[in-house]
């Protein structure tokens, strides 16, 4: 089955950690959305998008049901890793690899079977949108900063996995450029679910899935109305990033006024 | 009575699997529990501990590991059936690669690490080719490329073997394995149990411990450093 034939992904609720239904009548996730999870810690966020990757069929410990275009998904995109339409990078991902990123990157297309020979080029390109440190394609993987990581790590999983469905638990440190992260995501219309405890990311998102105990307290569509708030932390964020990278460049900061 | 045997390289994740595999059936299937090693061991203590299960631990010392898990497993089945378990797991100390402790009449799991870098699958002979499904552990801890990556060197050097992606220590993504488990055949005759794979050759002196370094010094099966490469032919 082709992967990018996947129209929606549903949720269909399990139960929180003392055994009482959730109370959602299911989550439908479709190409382009931009979901967040958040909640306090140990609230199973990383548990509901553990639930997604291995296409839960009431057999995880949150008792969820995860379907593909409304229906058990074939057995192959659970059992073949290689079929699977997601790809998941978490806060301990990590490119172990001492090869160069165009080595890095050639490998892992000459894996997937690949035959577009711009495709490293393109993911490098990518890459370096996300972060304000240029990759280079001679690049060391072991030598590169956690953005420059993160962001190379995004842009592979979006055009060489190809992943329909992309899940980013607590991804957000500096120095990845997260509007321009979602912007992209929707452009290929990828699915993206971020666990995230970032103010910008869970604003920029299309819905929040707020969670508690174990299960899904409530599924928030802001749907426009945080716009002020928004804008704000969008200021907030530029300024701050701005900052940073005159504290990089040696700078003094004494300015009085702020551009707030 | 069903066999498990489960082998793999040191730390690559075996007894976190056996502890899933255990939690699994807890209060299902009664489940005993033998683990060769070499020094020190401490799983059955664990195991015993943790689910109550009879488990027990096996020695090697000065001989090779998988040599004596061949040579208790007649013993040991019968101490599983006295126990009343209807899931035995063994699970080996994988050391050298060579060996492949695989039964017939068993389930025969490998457990890798996706964190041991992307050629380790190429560097192991029977340990993967011989076993019907391998676990690929830690995958939550590498990158999307790299566990892509190790999973088809993984198919290259066993294309028929059934890949399983895990956090072993969560359990995620378990559900076929136990699927498989559930699926194996029971033994049907101990007596007739054979290994899978041939074992290696050790009839040289420098497996009844001459220490002379270089095949002058030598007799046996030896080759000098030219003409070494087709020592191993393998299964």
């Amino acid at each position: 089955m082709d992967t990018c034939a996947i129209s929606e992904i549903t949720i269909l609720p399990g139960h929180d950690k003392q055994g009482r239904p959730e109370k959602f009548d299911s989550l439908v996730i479709r190409p382009g959305d931009t979901l967040s999870i958040v909640g306090p810690t140990g609230s199973g966020k990383t548990a509901l998008i553990n639930d997604i990757e291995v296409f839960a069929q009431n057999d995880t410990a949150t008792g969820r049901t995860v379907l593909v275009n409304g229906r058990v998904p074939p057995e192959e995109y659970i059992r073949d890793p290689s079929m699977k339409p997601v790809a998941l990078i978490t806060q301990n991902t990590k490119c172990l690899a001492d090869l160069t990123v165009e080595a890095f990157l050639t490998m892992h297309v000459k894996a997937r079977k690949l035959q577009d020979p711009g495709i490293v080029r393109e993911t490098i390109d990518l890459a370096n949108q996300f972060t304000g440190e240029q990759i280079q394609p001679s690049c060391r993987i072991t030598a590169l900063s956690g953005g420059q990581t993160r962001s190379l790590m995004v842009a592979d999983a979006i055009l060489v996995s190809n992943a329909p469905l992309i899940l980013l638990d607590e991804v957000e440190n500096a120095g990845i450029f997260r509007e321009k992260v979602i912007r992209v995501l929707k452009e290929h219309c990828k699915s993206v679910i971020f666990v995230t405890h970032d103010p910008l990311v869970s604003l920029l998102s299309d819905r929040r899935v707020v969670m508690r105990n174990g299960a899904v307290e409530k599924i928030l569509e802001p749907k426009g109305k945080e716009r002020q708030v928004l804008e704000m932390v969008e200021r907030m964020d530029v300024t701050l990033c701005m900052f940073r990278e005159r504290i990089r460049a040696g700078e003094l900061l004494v300015e009085k006024g702020f551009p707030a | 009575m069903k066999l498990i045997v489960i082998a793999g390289p040191p730390s690559a994740g075996k007894t976190a699997v056996a502890r899933q595999i255990i939690r699994h059936f807890l209060g299902k299937k009664r489940v005993a529990f033998l683990k060769i090693d070499v020094v020190r061991a401490f799983e059955d203590e664990e195991l015993r501990a943790e689910f109550g299960i009879p488990a027990r631990k096996v020695y090697s010392g000065d001989l090779c590991p998988d040599h004596t898990g061949i040579m208790v497993l007649a013993d040991a089945l019968s101490w599983a059936e006295e126990n009343g378990a209807e899931i035995f797991i063994v699970e080996s100390a994988g050391l050298c690669l060579r060996c492949s402790p695989y039964t017939t009449q068993s389930l025969g799991i490998v457990v890798l690490s996706a964190v041991s870098g992307m050629n380790s699958p190429l560097k192991m002979g029977p340990m993967i080719s011989l076993a019907d499904i391998a676990v690929i552990t830690k995958t939550d801890l590498v990158s999307q490329s790299e566990k892509e990556v190790f999973r088809e060197r993984t198919k290259e050097v066993a294309p028929h073997v059934e890949i399983i992606e895990t956090n072993a220590i969560q359990g995620t993504g378990l559900r076929y394995l136990m699927r498989a488990i559930e699926q194996t055949d029971e033994i049907e005759d101990p007596g007739t149990i054979t290994l899978r794979g041939i074992p290696p050759l050790g009839v040289c002196t420098i497996c009844v411990g001459k220490q002379e370094i270089g095949w002058q010094k030598h007799s046996g099966v030896v080759r000098k450093l030219e003409g070494a490469d087709d020592l191993f032919r393998g299964d």
